[in-house]
């Protein structure tokens, strides 16, 4: 049981770590704490929802799609919206993603209604039989394109120029103004990327979970603690930190039941966040 | 001196109308969203006291209201004690959660964004026990009998209610005015500003945001006792929902943070907004979007919410009236 409970919480994890990516690096390059998040992943759920229901489109080829739709939507969200309201506080960030969360989750509840939906393909039921535990297809392409969509993003921020750009505004954002870089622009660009890693992972995440204008908060508190976990804005933290909740969230209904195996989440939020708030790979608070 | 005597007679005045409006109202319509107006802006102002005074901002601060509510409602239910005493043990639990969240967290040195997302796990967390426990009825709930009378805090008519939530709203801005006018009050605004300078100027800063938490602690856990002595029903989604520790921090932020009266014309924006929409589209949502556009203007334009129309400057004014007078 328990082996079967780690693997299924490794599928999971993988997708948390996407969840978690985009936040971190976000918050890694704005040090803003984007609290629309979760919202924004119930979107693109919503997105390769409809994909689906309306024109038949595989979830996971929707990735295609939703992922640069997502992009677009964050750049547009964060260089005419967050960015100009904000006048660049922090606490003004938080409350303004805060209230851009209400009017994304209402706004699902008044256009697509409370009920929950989910996605049935011709595959979702097949299986394959590691001996201990059956991983149904679905869950192992999860799996795998998590976790290349992670490395693509690493390759990006690491071996192009654009990462290069974006990692020299994370250090030095005047410094990056001197020689030339377009700050504001790389700002947008970086919500943009934290937004299309939600794309991805909404289409990723269909086939195995449901939808409804809710599903976001569920992922706020998970996203929250492997980006605090893995340190803020560090990549392998969160890929380490969503693997770490993914596992503590299975094994812990496996132990506890259920209701109570949730804790588990709660539990290492406060307690990273009051004994070693810089988290695994964190540099500072 | 001339202000605060102002401010006194204006509440005064203000609360003598409300009391005998029941005499005028009528209809049952209106005095239930009058009294959704003033438990809203009571529970705004108790998060006020922490987030609008001392800038500590949280994200869940319904954990005080759904502690409180279980606690005077297991009383209730499982120990037959009538809830006007349960409603002094909720109070209690309310301060005493309060206090233990904030020593936690304050002492780890947590600020801005770090401590709304905490406060939000502790919420989390309670949400999760109180589904797993057997004395809080679990994911079904608990269900309390209709019992009404003064010691049961349940009442016949909703007159009784609108008067309990009066007198909740009276206690809120009771407590925010002597807190603008004393000492404390003004360490805590202090502490908002610069909380390092604060420090050095010799304010106990960890103590101010404890005592700070533990009265937001204590309203909470009262409004708690309030909602299922009305409602008679409690279950976790409810005693921890998001959705109220939301609430409580955008009527603040929306009326004016750090005021006196920002939580309630903050509530009285929000429940106006709600029937407004709910009169043209009857459709789940609406509302909040319409509120959540308002706060963002509110925010981007208008700092000191809507408050500071009225004043011009008189949030900022007020703070530095504060500052001279106590100095």
């Amino acid at each position: 049981m328990l082996p079967a409970a780690m693997i299924n919480g490794l599928m999971y994890g993988a997708i948390y770590a996407l969840v978690a990516l985009g936040l971190t690096l976000i918050y890694g390059v704005l040090h803003i704490i984007n609290f629309a998040h979760g919202a924004m992943l119930m979107l693109s759920l919503y997105a390769a929802f409809f994909l689906f229901h309306l024109f038949g489109i595989d979830p996971y080829l929707a990735i295609v799609i939703v992922t640069p739709a997502a992009f677009v939507f964050g750049y547009v969200i964060y260089r005419w919206g967050v960015g100009k309201l904000s006048g660049g506080r922090d606490q003004n960030i938080l409350l303004i993603t805060l209230g851009l969360s209400i009017i994304i989750e209402n706004g699902a509840l008044f256009f697509f209604t409370g009920d929950q939906q989910t996605v049935s393909l011709s595959y979702s039921y097949d299986a394959v039989d590691l001996g201990f535990v059956f991983l149904s297809y679905p869950k192992i392409i999860s799996f795998f394109a998590s976790l290349l969509i992670c490395l693509l993003l690493w390759a990006l921020m690491t071996k192009t120029d654009l990462g290069r750009a974006i990692r020299a505004v994370a250090k030095q954002r005047e410094g990056a103004r001197l020689v030339g870089i377009d700050v504001e622009n790389i700002f947008a660009i970086t919500f943009g990327i934290g937004i299309a890693c939600l794309g991805a992972a909404g289409c990723m995440l269909l086939p195995i979970f449901y939808v409804d204008p809710y599903t976001g908060n569920i992922f706020v508190v998970i996203a929250f603690t492997i980006v605090v976990l893995g340190g803020m804005g560090s990549i392998v933290g969160a890929l380490l930190g969503g693997f770490i909740i993914g596992i503590t969230e299975s094994v812990g209904g496996l132990l506890l039941g259920e209701s109570l195996g949730q804790i588990g989440i709660s539990l290492i939020f406060i307690l990273i966040l009051i004994l070693k708030p810089t988290g695994l790979f964190g540099s500072k608070v | 001196m001339a202000a605060r005597n102002s401010t006194l007679l204006f509440c005064a005045i203000g609360f003598a109308a409300l009391a005998f409006a029941p005499l005028g109202i009528s209809s049952k319509f209106y005095l239930d969203i009058l009294t959704l107006i003033f438990f809203t802006a009571y529970i705004g102002q108790s998060w006020n006291i922490l987030g609008g005074y001392a800038g500590q901002f949280s994200f869940g601060g319904v954990m005080f209201f759904g502690t409180g509510a279980y606690a005077s409602s297991i009383l209730v239910n499982s120990f037959g004690v009538p809830a006007i005493i349960g409603v002094v043990a909720a109070v209690f639990a309310g301060a005493v959660l309060a206090l233990c969240v904030g020593y936690l967290s304050f002492r780890s040195g947590l600020r801005g964004s770090y401590f709304a997302l905490i406060t939000l796990a502790f919420a989390e967390l309670l949400r999760v026990v109180a589904n797993s426990l057997e004395i809080t009825g679990g994911g079904v709930g608990l269900f309390l009998t209709y019992a009404p009378g003064l010691q049961n805090l349940q009442f016949k008519t909703p007159v009784g209610f609108y008067y309990f939530a009066l007198i909740l709203l009276a206690i809120s801005i009771a407590i925010a005015i002597w807190l603008e006018n004393s000492r404390f009050g003004a360490q805590r605004v202090a502490i908002r500003e610069n909380e390092d300078a604060a420090e050095a100027l010799g304010i106990n800063t960890l103590r101010r945001k404890c005592q700070a938490i533990m009265i937001m602690g204590a309203m909470g856990g009262a409004a708690g006792t309030f909602y299922s002595q009305k409602y008679l029903y409690l279950d976790p989604p409810i005693a921890y929902s998001v959705h109220l520790s939301v609430e409580m921090l955008l009527v603040t932020i929306v009326g004016g943070m750090g005021t006196v009266f920002g939580p309630l014309i903050g509530s009285l924006v929000l429940h106006t907004v709600n029937e407004v929409t709910r009169n043209f589209i009857d459709t789940p949502g609406l509302s909040l979007i319409v509120y959540g556009i308002i706060l963002i203007i509110i925010i981007s334009y208008l700092p000191n919410g809507l408050i500071g129309l009225f004043k011009g400057r008189g949030a900022k004014k007020t703070d530095a009236r504060q500052g001279d007078g106590d100095a």
